[in-house]
């Protein structure tokens, strides 16, 4: 059953009592800004649902923070920004820690959980196609609306529980990828085939994603520059889910796709954005999705004594 | 024993984190790359361009100077003098990820070979230790 959008459930007040979730995480990005490492040029294909075989550099601390908005049929808008912290251990692991929450209008804000991932590159050296195994555990309550990928039955239904009911709802689940990416000639393809089972119960849930993009200069230019095309990469990507292990397939599924486009600033932060669409009466009209990402360069060096440097 | 093996794992990690790069990569490139000739050698602007894309990927763990920081290889180093184009391009695309180095494969093709036309353009460690030795020598 849909809920009718609810203006009067809740008096406004109880909003603003909470401290906003995109003020705190704004801040400790704020300070680790503050830490005078320059950052690197960064060199991820500019996707927000879809991974590619890049990994984050050995000693690199990616500090993003995502932000997602929408205003679904139905239902109340809503704003979920998520904080992430990208490391890479190995040249060949990275991982990776989300904390996530949500503002809905006429509702309230709240912290909606984290996820652990780790990602694994498989093979030494590139091939046409190069492989990356993804495991991640995730510790989400109902009322996340982060769409960072859609598995399952996710559909528009999710977007329209009050805040209440769907913290109430805790998920411990697993989930896997496969993720299969390419690079030529200046192109990156990528294609994700997923997998997730909530341990609490429920079936084994799949889902896909998948994007193509490119820089929009293949050649640097010899001088520094702010608006050069080579700090501009864009591109496209699409994905959605594909049922469960009982019914696998695109009945009752949601799906979008949309254009994206990455802006690296010089020794700056990267900045990401996306309006993605969605494909079908399952999936919210419009996604807007922004990014904005900075690499603290060879992070564990801050840790190193002065005389080994 | 939960704790030893978690010890050992930690310190394998460590060990493969600190290992300095031996070059052994070198053995790997296929003769096909090995063969492989930079379109940009020799050219000023892309070198230009090359040291801009070095200090923005490569020199946090390889120095502004290309001398290597914390036990990174110096990439004015003898090896890499003698290393060829196609060799430098072939580690610049697939990295030695066991030993440290990633891959920049998904840097586009003509910025890697900038990079190498960047790192022809410094002075190799040997040039510069000949001529201390000569100023040395003619020093009263």
């Amino acid at each position: 059953m849909i809920p009718e959008r609810d203006s009067m459930a809740r008096p406004v007040h109880s909003v603003t009592r909470r401290v906003p979730l995109s003020a705190l995480f704004t801040l400790i990005l704020s300070v680790v800004c503050l830490l005078h490492t320059p950052a690197v040029r960064a060199q991820e294909p500019p996707y927000f649902v879809t991974y590619s075989q890049v990994l984050e550099e050995p000693g690199n601390l990616e500090v993003a923070i995502k932000g997602l908005t929408a205003s679904p049929k139905d239902a109340n808008a809503f704003f979920s920004p998520t904080l992430e912290l990208e490391y890479g251990a190995t040249a060949w692991w990275t991982t990776e820690i989300y904390l996530q929450g949500q503002a809905t209008q006429n509702d309230s804000t709240i912290f909606t959980g984290f996820r652990w991932e780790n990602r694994f590159r498989v093979l030494p050296i590139e091939h046409w196609i190069n492989p990356v195994l993804y495991v991640e555990y995730e510790d989400v309550n109902g009322a996340d609306k982060s769409i960072l990928e859609v598995t399952g039955h996710d559909s528009i239904s999710d977007l329209q529980t009050k805040n209440a009911e769907g913290r109430a709802d805790i998920d411990h689940t697993i989930e896997g990828k496969i993720i299969l990416s390419s690079n030529a000639k200046g192109w990156n393809f990528s294609e994700n085939y997923i997998a997730e089972k909530n341990m609490m119960g429920g079936a084994w849930e799949f889902g896909y994603a998948v994007g193509a993009s490119r820089p929009l200069a293949l050649v640097a230019s010899g001088r520094s520059c702010l608006f050069c095309r080579q700090n501009f990469s864009a591109g496209a990507e699409l994905y959605g889910g594909l049922a469960t292990v009982h019914d696998f397939g695109l009945r009752d599924t949601s799906h979008y796709a949309g254009p994206t486009l990455n802006f690296n600033l010089p020794h700056g932060p990267t900045l990401g954005f996306s309006p993605q669409f969605g494909l079908n009466d399952n999936s919210a009209g419009v996604l807007w999705r922004v990014k904005v990402s900075y690499e603290v360069q060879q992070f564990r060096d801050l840790f190193r004594g002065k005389e080994s440097r | 024993m939960k704790k030893n093996s978690i010890s050992v794992f930690i310190l394998l990690i460590a060990s493969a984190l600190l290992m300095a790069s031996d070059g052994s990569w070198l053995r790997r490139v296929p003769e096909g790359d090995r063969k492989r000739t930079n379109p940009y050698a020799g050219q000023a602007e892309a070198a230009a361009a090359g040291k801009i894309l070095f200090m923005d990927n490569c020199a946090k763990c390889h120095g502004d100077d290309a001398r290597g920081r914390h036990n990174r290889p110096s990439l004015r180093s003898e090896r890499i003098e003698h290393a060829t184009d196609g060799e430098l391009a072939w580690i610049l695309r697939n990295g030695n990820t066991w030993k440290g180095m990633p891959s920049w494969s998904s840097l586009p093709e003509p910025e890697r070979w900038q990079i190498i036309a960047y790192l022809r353009s410094l002075p190799p460690d040997s040039a510069t230790a000949t001529t201390a030795t000569r100023q040395g020598d003619e020093r009263p």
